[in-house]
C-alpha cells in the first residue's frame, strides 16, 4: 500500500518519464561513440557532405512531439486529483513561521507535528505568519507553497499508518533546514482518542507555554548562544544599546521596553543584530499574553 | 603593395598599456577583457561552491554556519548567473567572433559596446561592494524571493542594484549584435550563409532586448519596497508575492536560454569543423534557435507549480514547456548526424562538444520530469532541480564555453596549448562534473530540498560523492587553466587554421589584425559549412 493516494500518480509519471529519458541518452550516447570511431579520420579519410534528409528529420520531429504529449498527458492526470478536494474531507489548520509548523484540529487543538487518521482526505488549509514557506511531504509525494496572505491548500488521504517527514521546501532564512517536523498516520480510533487527550502543561509557566506556540525560541536562546535574535538568558534588566532611527541609545530591557519590542520589534533593535525579520505581535497577543511571557522571562537568569 | 614579406601587426601589438586596453573600441580586445573579467568571477564562484559542497560532506556544522551558508549560496548563484554565464559566452566568444565570422571589421555600435564593458564592470563593484558594510552579502538566494529580501537587513538593496545594473550591459550587447547581423553581414552573405554560432546570438540577443527590461523594474521595485516602503509584494503592507514570482520568472525563464543558445551556437561551429563535412540540418538548426528564443517566453509559469497557480494555468504551462523540448531535440539530432559519415578528427574541442551534447541530454531529459505537473510537484524545489540546472548551465554552457576557450584559442593568441594535457584535464574535468551533480538527482528524488544547511542522516552517503567530485572537478579546473595560461605564455605558434574550419575567421591570420583581414574574406559556395574536400551527394 502507497503512503498516500497521490504516490500511484506521481511515481508513474516520474518512472515513465525517466525510462524513456534513459532509453534515449543511451542510444543516443552510444550511437555518437560509435561514429566517433567509425568515421574517424583514420577510418573514414574522405568525408561526405549530406546536408539534410526530410523524411529522417520529420521522423525524428513527429516521434519527440508524440512521446513529450504522453508525458505531458501523465503529468496532467497524475496531477488533477491534487486540485479536486473531496468535498467530506477533514480541516486542519497549518501554519508556518521561521521555523517551525504547527498544526490547528477542528476542536481548536494545537500541535507542533501534524497527526492524521489513515484512509480519511484531509485538507490542509496553509497560512503563513511572515516569510514563504512551502509544506512538503516526500513520503505522500505532495508539495505546496505557503504563501503570507494568500489561502493555498493541499490535501491528501494518507494510506499507511506511521510516520514520515515534513520538511519546509521554499527557502524561509536562516535556519531553512530545520524547519522540519513529522506527520503521524493513526488508526481512526486512536486517532480520535489522541485528539481529545491534553497535552500535561500543568507545571509549565503559561508564558512558556506561549513562547513555544509562537516560535520565540526558533531566534532567542534561553542559554546565552546568539542566533538571530539577542538570548532571553538574563535578559529581564539588562542594559543594551540598541538603534533607534538609525541612531545609538541605551536602554535598559525592563518591562516596557520588552512589552513594546514584542509589539513593534523593529522600533528599536539591540545593536548588531538584524532588523526586519520578526514579526509585529501584537497583532496576534493581547497585553494579557505579553505580560505572561515577561513573567516568564523574568525568571531566565 | 609589398606588406606581404613583412610580419603581421596583429590587434595585440598595435597599441600598448593598460589604457589602450580600458579605452579600446576594438571589438576584440573588449571581447578579452571580458574573458579575463568573467573568468575572474568564474573561480570565485567556483570556489564558494568548493565551499558550500565542503559544508555539505557530514550533516551539522563543518566549516561555517548557516547565516555564512546562506549567503554563499546567494553570492555563488548571484555571481554564477549574472557576472559569469549570462556575459560569458556573447560577450567574450560573440565580441570577439562574431565581426570576424561575419567578415566584417567591428561591431555596429563599438562604443556602446564599451560602455556595456563598463557597466559590467560597475554593477560587479555594486556586487561586490555588498561584501564590505552591514550586515554583509544578500542571504535571499540569487532568485530574491519576496517577502523574504523585503525583510532580511542583509544588503539586498545594493545587490539588486548591482544586477540592474548588469541588465543594461546586457541589453546594450544584444542590441548591438542585432544591428552588427542585420547591417554588417560581408557582401555576399545572406541570412542563410551565416555561421550557426551567428544565428544563436541573434536569437540570443532578441530575447536580451526583450525580456532584460522586465527583470530590471522587477529589481527597482523590490528597492522601492525596501527603501521607501511601497507595498508591492509584501503582504504585511498591501503587496502580492506572487506576482513578484511571475515578473521574476517572464525574465528569468528566457534568461536560461540567453545562456543556452549561445553554447548550442558554439556546439555547431565545433562538430563541422572537426567532422570536416557539412552541418546536418544548417536551417533546422538556424530556426530552431528562433524557435526556442520565441516558446521560451511562454513558459515560466513551469516555476511556479506549487505557489497555489490554478490548476488550468498549471497544465497550459506545463504543454507549453513541453514544446521547447521539440526543437531541443532537434538540434540533438542534428549534432549526432553531422558526425555521420564525418572524417572525424579526436581533439579537446570536439570533446568538449560531445561532452556538451551528454551534459545537456541529462540537463534537458530530467527539464522533462519538472514540465510534467505531476512529477514535479514531488520534485520541485530540491536536489533534482540543483541538479538539473547545473547539468543545463555547467555541464551544457559551461562545457560549450570551455571547448570555446579551446577551439579559439589559436586564432585568439596565435599559440596552442599543450593537447595531450588538454585531454588529461577535460577527462578529469568531466568525471568530477558527472560524479559533483549526478547523485543531486537522486538526493531530489528522495526528497532532500534545495539550499538546505543541513540534511537529514539518510541523505549522507549521496552528499560525500557529490563533495568528492567537487574536488575531482576543481582538479581538472585547474588542470585546464594551468594548462591554457602555459600555453598563452610560452606555446608554440599556430598557424591561421589549424583545424582546418571554414567560416571566414579561419581566413585571417592569428592572432587577427586590427581590421580583422587584410583582404576581403571569399565565402564559401554552398553555404557555411560546405567542405570543399568532402565528398558531395547530390550532382551538380
Amino acid at each position: 500500500m502507497n503512503a498516500s493516494n497521490f504516490v500511484e500518480g506521481v511515481d508513474f509519471t516520474l518512472y515513465l518519464i525517466l525510462g524513456i529519458s534513459i532509453f534515449f541518452l543511451v542510444g543516443i550516447t552510444v550511437v555518437m561513440v560509435y561514429f566517433l570511431f567509425r568515421y574517424r579520420k583514420k577510418k573514414n579519410p574522405v568525408a561526405t557532405n549530406i546536408s539534410h534528409n526530410n523524411t529522417l528529420e520529420v521522423v525524428w520531429t513527429v516521434i519527440p512531439t508524440i512521446l513529450v504529449l504522453i508525458m505531458f498527458w501523465y503529468g496532467w492526470t497524475g496531477y488533477t486529483p491534487m486540485r479536486n478536494v473531496p468535498d467530506d474531507a477533514m480541516e486542519i489548520n497549518a501554519t508556518g513561521q521561521m521555523w517551525k509548523w504547527s498544526f490547528e484540529y477542528p476542536d481548536g487543538k494545537i500541535t507542533d507535528s501534524l497527526v492524521v487518521p489513515v484512509n480519511k482526505p484531509v485538507k490542509l488549509n496553509l497560512f503563513s505568519k511572515d516569510v514563504l514557506h512551502s509544506l512538503y511531504i516526500p513520503a505522500f509525494r505532495i508539495k505546496e507553497d505557503v504563501v503570507p496572505g494568500g489561502d493555498n491548500w493541499m490535501w491528501f488521504t494518507a494510506q499507511k499508518e506511521g510516520t514520515f517527514d515534513i520538511l519546509c521546501a521554499e527557502y524561509c532564512g536562516q535556519l531553512h533546514s530545520y524547519m522540519l517536523t513529522t506527520i503521524t498516520v493513526m488508526e481512526e480510533g486512536e486517532y480520535n482518542t489522541w485528539l481529545k487527550s491534553k497535552p500535561d502543561t500543568s507545571n509549565e509557566h503559561p508564558g512558556l507555554t506561549l513562547m513555544k506556540q509562537n516560535a520565540c525560541f526558533s531566534c532567542h536562546t534561553r542559554d546565552g548562544t546568539r542566533l538571530v535574535g539577542p538570548s532571553f538568558k538574563g535578559l529581564f534588566g539588562r542594559q543594551e544599546t540598541v538603534i533607534v532611527n538609525g541612531e545609538e541609545k541605551n536602554i535598559t530591557a525592563d518591562r516596557d521596553y520588552i512589552m513594546e519590542s514584542i509589539k513593534n520589534p523593529n522600533a528599536s533593535v539591540v545593536k548588531s543584530y538584524q532588523s526586519g525579520l520578526m514579526i509585529q505581535y501584537g497583532n496576534v497577543l493581547n497585553d494579557e499574553q505579553i505580560n505572561s511571557i515577561i513573567d516568564y522571562l523574568e525568571t531566565i537568569k | 603593395m609589398t606588406v606581404a614579406a613583412l610580419p603581421q601587426t596583429n590587434f595585440f601589438q598595435i597599441k600598448k598599456g593598460i589604457f589602450s586596453w580600458l579605452f579600446t573600441l576594438d571589438h576584440k580586445r573588449i571581447g578579452l577583457m571580458y574573458l579575463y573579467s568573467v573568468g575572474l568571477f568564474f573561480l570565485v564562484a567556483a570556489g564558494l561552491g568548493v565551499a558550500m559542497r565542503l559544508e555539505l560532506l557530514n550533516p551539522g556544522r563543518d566549516i561555517m554556519s548557516p547565516q555564512t551558508y546562506n549567503q554563499v549560496f546567494t553570492l555563488h548563484g548571484v555571481i554564477m548567473i549574472f557576472l559569469f554565464i549570462i556575459p560569458s559566452i556573447p560577450a567574450v566568444f560573440g565580441n570577439f567572433f562574431l565581426p570576424l565570422m561575419l567578415g566584417t571589421d567591428d561591431v555596429a555600435f563599438p562604443k556602446i559596446n564599451l560602455l556595456s564593458y563598463w557597466l559590467y564592470v560597475l554593477g560587479a563593484l555594486f556586487a561586490l561592494s555588498t561584501l564590505m558594510y552591514g550586515s554583509g552579502p544578500a542571504d535571499t538566494g540569487w532568485t530574491f524571493y519576496a517577502p523574504y529580501s523585503v525583510k532580511t537587513g542583509t544588503n539586498v538593496t545594493m545587490a539588486v542594484l548591482a544586477a540592474f545594473i548588469l541588465g543594461f550591459s546586457s541589453i546594450l550587447t544584444g542590441l548591438n549584435f542585432i544591428v552588427t547581423i542585420h547591417r554588417l553581414r560581408t557582401p555576399g552573405m545572406g541570412f542563410n550563409q551565416m555561421p550557426l554560432f551567428a544565428w544563436s546570438l541573434y536569437a540570443t540577443s532578441w530575447i536580451q532586448l526583450l525580456a532584460t527590461p522586465v527583470i530590471g523594474i522587477t529589481l527597482l521595485m523590490i528597492v522601492a519596497e525596501r527603501v521607501f516602503g511601497i507595498g508591492l509584494f509584501d503582504p504585511a503592507i498591501g503587496g502580492d508575492p506572487i506576482l513578484y514570482q511571475h515578473l521574476f520568472w517572464i525574465y528569468s525563464h528566457p534568461a536560461v536560454y540567453i545562456m543556452a543558445l549561445p553554447a548550442m551556437g558554439i556546439v555547431s561551429e565545433i562538430i563541422p569543423t572537426f567532422a570536416q563535412r557539412t552541418i546536418f540540418g544548417y536551417k533546422a538548426i538556424a530556426y530552431s534557435s528562433m524557435a526556442i528564443a520565441f516558446v521560451g517566453y511562454f513558459v515560466w509559469g513551469h516555476h511556479m507549480f506549487t505557489s497555489g497557480m490554478s490548476g488550468p494555468a498549471a497544465i497550459i504551462f506545463s504543454i507549453l514547456t513541453f514544446f521547447v523540448a521539440i526543437p531541443t531535440a532537434i538540434k540533438v539530432f542534428n549534432w549526432v548526424a553531422t558526425l555521420y559519415k564525418g572524417s572525424i578528427n579526436i581533439q579537446v574541442p570536439l570533446l568538449f562538444a560531445l561532452a556538451f551534447i551528454f551534459n545537456f541530454m541529462i540537463g534537458g531529459l530530467t527539464g522533462l520530469v519538472l514540465g510534467a505537473v505531476a512529477a514535479d510537484i514531488h520534485v520541485h524545489d530540491t536536489y533534482f532541480v540543483v541538479g538539473h540546472f547545473h547539468y543545463v548551465m555547467f555541464g551544457g554552457a559551461g562545457f560549450a564555453f570551455f571547448g570555446a576557450l579551446h577551439y579559439w584559442f589559436p586564432k585568439i593568441w596565435g599559440r596552442m596549448y599543450n593537447m595531450r594535457m588538454a585531454n588529461i584535464a577535460f577527462t578529469i574535468l568531466f568525471i568530477g562534473f558527472n560524479m559533483l551533480y549526478f547523485p543531486m538527482l537522486i538526493l531530489g528524488l528522495e526528497g532532500m530540498p534545495r539550499r538546505y544547511y543541513d540534511y537529514l542522516p539518510e541523505f549522507h552517503t549521496l552528499n560525500v560523492v557529490s563533495t568528492v567530485g567537487s574536488w575531482v572537478l576543481a582538479t581538472g579546473l585547474l588542470l585546464m587553466i594551468g594548462n591554457l595560461i602555459a600555453g598563452y605564455l610560452k606555446g608554440k605558434a599556430a598557424s591561421a587554421n589549424p583545424w582546418n574550419g571554414i567560416t571566414l575567421e579561419w581566413q585571417t591570420s592569428s592572432p587577427p589584425p586590427l581590421h580583422n583581414f587584410d583582404k576581403m574574406p571569399e565565402l564559401t559556395k554552398g553555404g557555411p559549412y560546405n567542405f570543399p574536400n568532402a565528398k558531395s551527394t547530390h550532382k551538380k
